[in-house]
Order: C-alpha cells, then sequence, then structure tokens
C-alpha cells in the first residue's frame, strides 16, 4: 500500500482514547479508495491486532453516529420554526417599509416606483438634502430586510428536506415549513388529526364558525397548495381533506421512521386525480 | 441451496421459518438463543428464503449499505464477520446505533450510500460480501460506486426497488433497466422477484467483472 492511502486511514494521527477527535474524522474525514485498514491500523501501531482494531472501530463508529444522529436531530424543527416565522416576518415588514418609501420618495423624486423593487432604485440614490438622506437610508434598511427574507427562504428550503423529507416533497419546503411551525414543532404536527391541519392557519375563521357566526373553513395555508388552489371551488373541500391526510400521514412519517417513501406521495397523486375528474364529468 | 452457517430453519408457530443467534432487537419471537428471522420485514431474508445461491456461508466481511433502522443488519451480524452499516437517514440511524451497540462486528455510519468517499477512510477493501438495500434512484450507481470494496469474488446482494426508480413505469421495465445498468460493473447470477414478500422488489446476486 501506497502512504497516500495510509495517510487516508481514520486513525491516523488519532489517539485512541479521544472519542471527540475520533467522531469528527469518521464524520467529516474521506478517502479516494479503501484499503487494508485493520492489518495497517496494527502495522502502525494504532491497534495491538485486528481483534483489538475492531473493538477499537466498533466504540468509535458507535459513538461517531450516536453523536451525529442527536445534533442531525437537534438542528431541526425548531430551526425551521424560527426561520419560517423569520421570513415571514422580514418579508412582511418590507413590504411596509417600502410602501412608506415609496409615498415619501414620491415626493421627493421623480420617476420613484413603488414596492421593494422601487426602494431599491431609491437605495441607490444620492442624497442631496436631510430628507432625501433620510429616505435612502430607510430604503437601504427596506433592501436589507428584503435580502434577508430571501435568505431565510433559502435556509428553509435548504433544511425543511432534511427535517421533513416526507412532508417537504408533498408540501413543498416552504409550506412543509409552515406547517411545522403553526403545530410548534414536527411532533406536534404529526400528533394533530388531519380536520386540525386542514384548517391549521385559519384559526380566525375557525373559532368564528365555532362561535355560530361563519360557515367552517375548509382550508387554511394548505390553500397555498396547487392541489387545493388549482381545483374548481367546488371540489376544494374535498381536496383539502384529502391532501390534510396525507400531509398528516407524512409529518408521522418523518417524525416517527425519517425515511422518504414513494407509497404516499402516488396514493395522493391518484386520489387528487379521481377529485379532479368529477370537473369533467 | 445450504444456508450460511449461523441462519438455521427453526419452528416458529408450527412454522418452519429463519433464525439467527444474537440478542432480540424489535421484539421478534425467540426460541432459546435463536431469533426468529422475518422475510417480510426483510429483503435478505426473503432472498434465502425463496433459495437464492448467495454465496454466503457464515463470518464474511460484509458492507450493508441501506441499514436503516437496523432489522436485518442485525441478522447479517449474527453470521457475518465484521459488518459495516451505511444508513442516510438520523431518524432510523438512531435505533441503528442502539442495534449495533450490543454487537461487536457491527460498524453503524452515518452515511450517503452515493458518496464512497466519505466512508472509504473507515470502511476497509477486500469485502466479501455488499448489501444493498437503498431506496433512491440511481440504484445501479450506487453498486458501481461501492464496487470498489469489494474483493474481485465477492459478491453483490442487492433488493432492487422499482418504484425507487420510476413510480409510473412497469416494475418489470424498471429490472430490465436497472440490471442493464448493473451489467457494466457486475457480473448477473441470478434474480427473483420477491413479490411473496415485497411487492416490486427484485432480489440479485452478482460478482463483480474481472477488471483486465
Amino acid at each position: 500500500m501506497s502512504d497516500h492511502s495510509t495517510d487516508a486511514a481514520w486513525f491516523r494521527d488519532l489517539d485512541p482514547g479521544d472519542p471527540a477527535a475520533a467522531r469528527d474524522v469518521i464524520e467529516h474525514g474521506s478517502a479516494e479508495e479503501p484499503a487494508d485498514w485493520p492489518a495497517q491500523a496494527v502495522d502502525a501501531g494504532f491497534a495491538d491486532d485486528e481483534d483489538d482494531y475492531y473493538t477499537l472501530l466498533h466504540d468509535a463508529t458507535v459513538n461517531a453516529t450516536r453523536e451525529a444522529v442527536r445534533e442531525r436531530e437537534r438542528a431541526d424543527d425548531q430551526q425551521l420554526k424560527y426561520s419560517i416565522r423569520a421570513m415571514d416576518d422580514t418579508d412582511r415588514t418590507a413590504n411596509e417599509l417600502a410602501e412608506r418609501v415609496a409615498e415619501w420618495a414620491g415626493a421627493l423624486f421623480d420617476e420613484a416606483g413603488t414596492g421593494v423593487s422601487g426602494a431599491r432604485d431609491v437605495a441607490e440614490r444620492d442624497p442631496d438634502t436631510d430628507a432625501e438622506e433620510r429616505v435612502v437610508s430607510l430604503a437601504t434598511r427596506v433592501v436589507d430586510l428584503a435580502d434577508e427574507a430571501t435568505d431565510l427562504r433559502a435556509f428553509v428550503e435548504r433544511t425543511a428536506p432534511a427535517v421533513a423529507p416526507n412532508l417537504s416533497r408533498m408540501a413543498g419546503p416552504v409550506l412543509a415549513a409552515r406547517l411545522i411551525a403553526l403545530a410548534g414543532g414536527l411532533g406536534e404536527l404529526a400528533k394533530k388529526p388531519s380536520g386540525t391541519v386542514q384548517v391549521l392557519g385559519a384559526e380566525d375563521a375557525l373559532f368564528a364558525h365555532l362561535a355560530g357566526r361563519a360557515p367552517s373553513p375548509k382550508h387554511g395555508v394548505i390553500y397555498t397548495h396547487d392541489y387545493v388552489r388549482n381545483t374548481r371551488p367546488e371540489d376544494r373541500g374535498s381536496a383539502a381533506r384529502a391532501l390534510a391526510g396525507k400531509l398528516v400521514i407524512a409529518a408521522r412519517i418523518d417524525h416517527y421512521a425519517g425515511d422518504l417513501r414513494d407509497e404516499i406521495h402516488e396514493e395522493l397523486d391518484e386520489r387528487m386525480a379521481t377529485i379532479r375528474a368529477r370537473a369533467d364529468e | 441451496m445450504t444456508l450460511p452457517e449461523g441462519v438455521e430453519r427453526r419452528a416458529f408457530d408450527g412454522r418452519d421459518r429463519l433464525a439467527t443467534r444474537g440478542e432480540p432487537v424489535y421484539g421478534e419471537p425467540t426460541d432459546g438463543p435463536w431469533r426468529l428471522w422475518d422475510a417480510g420485514r426483510s429483503k435478505l431474508g426473503a432472498t434465502l428464503e425463496l433459495g437464492l445461491d448467495t454465496g454466503l456461508v457464515g463470518g464474511e466481511s460484509v458492507l450493508y449499505l441501506g441499514a436503516a433502522s437496523g432489522t436485518t443488519v442485525s441478522h447479517v451480524a449474527d453470521f457475518a464477520g465484521p459488518t459495516y452499516a451505511v444508513e442516510f437517514a438520523p431518524r432510523p440511524a438512531r435505533d441503528l446505533v442502539a442495534v449495533a451497540d450490543g454487537r461487536p462486528n457491527l460498524f453503524p455510519l452515518l452515511k450517503d450510500a452515493r458518496k464512497p468517499e466519505t466512508y472509504a477512510h473507515v470502511v476497509e477493501s477486500e469485502l466479501d460480501v455488499l448489501v444493498q438495500d437503498v431506496a433512491t434512484r440511481g440504484q445501479a450507481r450506487v453498486a458501481a460506486r461501492n464496487r470498489q470494496f469489494l474483493r474481485d469474488d465477492g459478491r453483490l446482494l442487492a433488493a432492487i426497488k422499482a418504484r425507487s426508480e420510476d413510480v409510473t413505469r412497469d416494475p418489470d421495465a424498471v429490472f430490465e433497466d436497472v440490471l442493464g445498468e448493473l451489467r457494466d460493473t457486475y457480473e448477473i447470477l441470478e434474480t427473483a422477484r420477491l413479490d411473496r414478500y415485497h411487492d416490486d422488489h427484485l432480489a440479485v446476486v452478482a460478482r463483480p467483472r474481472s477488471t483486465d
């Protein structure tokens, strides 16, 4: 074996009594190709013999994997909950402030645009007066907030599939994150009945209904899902009910098992095809 | 065909079922030191139950891709030698760690089977058996990339899941494509549908193609 391959061995430079270092190299190390690691470990004096090597390997891999699992599970639904809420807050605030900027800038400049893109143009200007300086400065904050919202969205889209693979595939990462945030966590969402998930985000309408003042809401935030929004109005209740049922199953699989299952996605597609076929009758 | 040493048929509820000797892990029925290896929960168990010639004799060194919660791999570790278990999803890997904790020859790794360079510094070369049960698109590619861990006369024991490649196509057509791609790196020795135990799965026994 070449020296190069020994360089890559997980036990190279490792003190057998240092589990943290072992964990780090097992998790983050790499090699272009495998080699006869047990023999090399004995040659290098890392282990007394092959049996000793396997004992060390067992303890190191069990510990490394246990720690890695713990960490991955913690980088998790709570982070997703905070980030989606922060995304919505920054989005909303950026839009509100952009209106203020548009109103103000319209009084100072010709051809001032509206919305966040208008604020972007204002932020590029060179102010001449004190008032202009203030509005340009405010526009800069709007741009920063809008950019932060974009970054937060990218984070949500990256994190949601790792936290809840089935839910993210079914609902898309952003809606998946919203449902988790509304429920308070993935475990909480997994424990909800599907009728609750169907109206998550429509609490005002639901309580108005319970108080006898309104009809029951057909859907909450799941309205943003293509299967609800793009189903004709008279079938939307059925579509929302079917979707909510499968979303809860997806959340349960994600929380209790964690593997991606094609079957539930196929079942939902079939059910939706049936519901939408009613429009052709 | 003969079962590997350490795997026996034992009577459970009046039926002869596969069993291995080891610490129970998921509440499976036991008979003295033997515990039931349920072919309905294990694709490799089904492969043995259906009588495919896996070439397993017991005591092999094994790389197991797609170990999930460790149900099957716990039985493998009961009759095999050093057993490396790769699983990508954290939640099942948590259970896998618990299974490995009491089995000194089982080495769990939280890794992506599509990226062997991320575990080649831990998993040794010249292994006897590569067991593959990954529910991902590109199953033939996974087998090809992990060929490097196998000795030249080693065995690939794969359970190919048709739905992971394409849910809409006919499973037979999917299997044809996967086997076609597998033939670039492996010589297929035997295949069998596992439908009696697992819908739309194909068991494959193969050995690496000689590189010269």
